[in-house]
């Protein structure tokens, strides 16, 4: 039981301070049709940013209905995560793009 | 099926017609003309189905078509303006335009369920004929470096576009 408490608070406290102030911006890009990098990994309060560099537009858009964020072609777009998982996302334009974000706590 | 093919190898045949079947490699201009002739004849295919479809999925299928199509188009423009080539008619840009206007008319005719099916079936037929003419003639033969990328990305968003149809097709089914 004490243990437990003390990983509760842990927790706690390893949330409070970690979040506010590692918060930092993960630049993905897309181009050519292609999502780089593929995979990558963010922590809960970070800023993802994609930069459609394409000519076409296109969206980031999480299977879990998590985010949809609509990317104009040539323009960025952001969305800030807010929960710990795999996220699994494709643009809704063209599903052959696909890629995963790995939001750590 | 059988429609589907037969559509398929029409189109095919119109593509190796004329212009391209006499063993002359298509000038750049050329080139530019089918590309864009091909695109603007998806993007009217598109207009249409966007008023008359009645699937939802079929439907988005037609906006992407639009969305993508005319940015390709934009981008051929401004290419050619920048490398001063002005697009060059040619049999095959004719014919493709004949057998659309044809196409048109025909799924005018048709409501509902039948023209959804018809005109996917037919965005699967000509997709695949534009990716065999662009992959085996129009980027082989393009010797503009800009002009031969702009065809190879367009290659690359069309075969999307194919596999995208073949999927919405099975779903009609």
């Amino acid at each position: 039981m004490p243990g437990r408490l003390s990983s509760i608070v842990t927790a706690v406290v390893f949330a409070t301070m970690v979040v506010p102030a590692h918060a930092a911006t993960i630049q993905i890009t897309m181009e050519n049709l292609e999502i780089s990098p593929a995979e990558a990994s963010a922590k809960v309060g970070d800023t993802v940013e994609w930069i459609n560099k394409d000519v076409f537009a296109h969206t980031a858009t999480a299977k879990s209905g998590e985010f949809d964020v609509n990317l104009p072609a040539k323009k960025s777009g952001t969305t800030v995560v807010k929960k710990a998982g795999i996220v699994e996302y494709y643009c809704r334009f063209h599903p052959n793009m696909k890629a995963t974000l790995k939001v750590i706590p | 099926m059988f429609v589907r093919w037969s559509a398929a190898i029409a189109a095919v045949a119109l593509l190796s017609g004329p212009a391209l079947a006499q063993g002359t490699k298509p000038t750049d201009p050329q080139i530019a003309h089918i590309a864009y002739t091909a695109g603007v004849i998806d993007v009217n295919a598109a207009k249409q189905a966007v008023k008359k479809a009645r699937s939802k999925d079929v439907k988005a299928f037609a906006e992407d078509m639009l969305r993508d199509h005319e940015a390709v188009n934009k981008q051929a423009l401004a290419l050619v303006k920048k490398l001063n080539v002005t697009p060059e008619d040619n049999d095959t840009s004719k014919a493709l335009s004949k057998q659309a206007s044809d196409k048109l008319a025909e799924l005018d005719k048709l409501n509902g369920a039948a023209f959804d099916k018809a005109y996917v079936a037919n965005e699967v037929a000509y997709h695949e004929t534009v990716n065999g003419a662009l992959e085996t003639q129009l980027i082989p033969s393009a010797s503009n470096a800009e002009l031969k990328s702009l065809l190879q990305t367009g290659l690359k968003i069309f075969q999307g576009h194919q596999q995208h149809a073949v999927h919405v097709a099975a779903e009609l089914k």
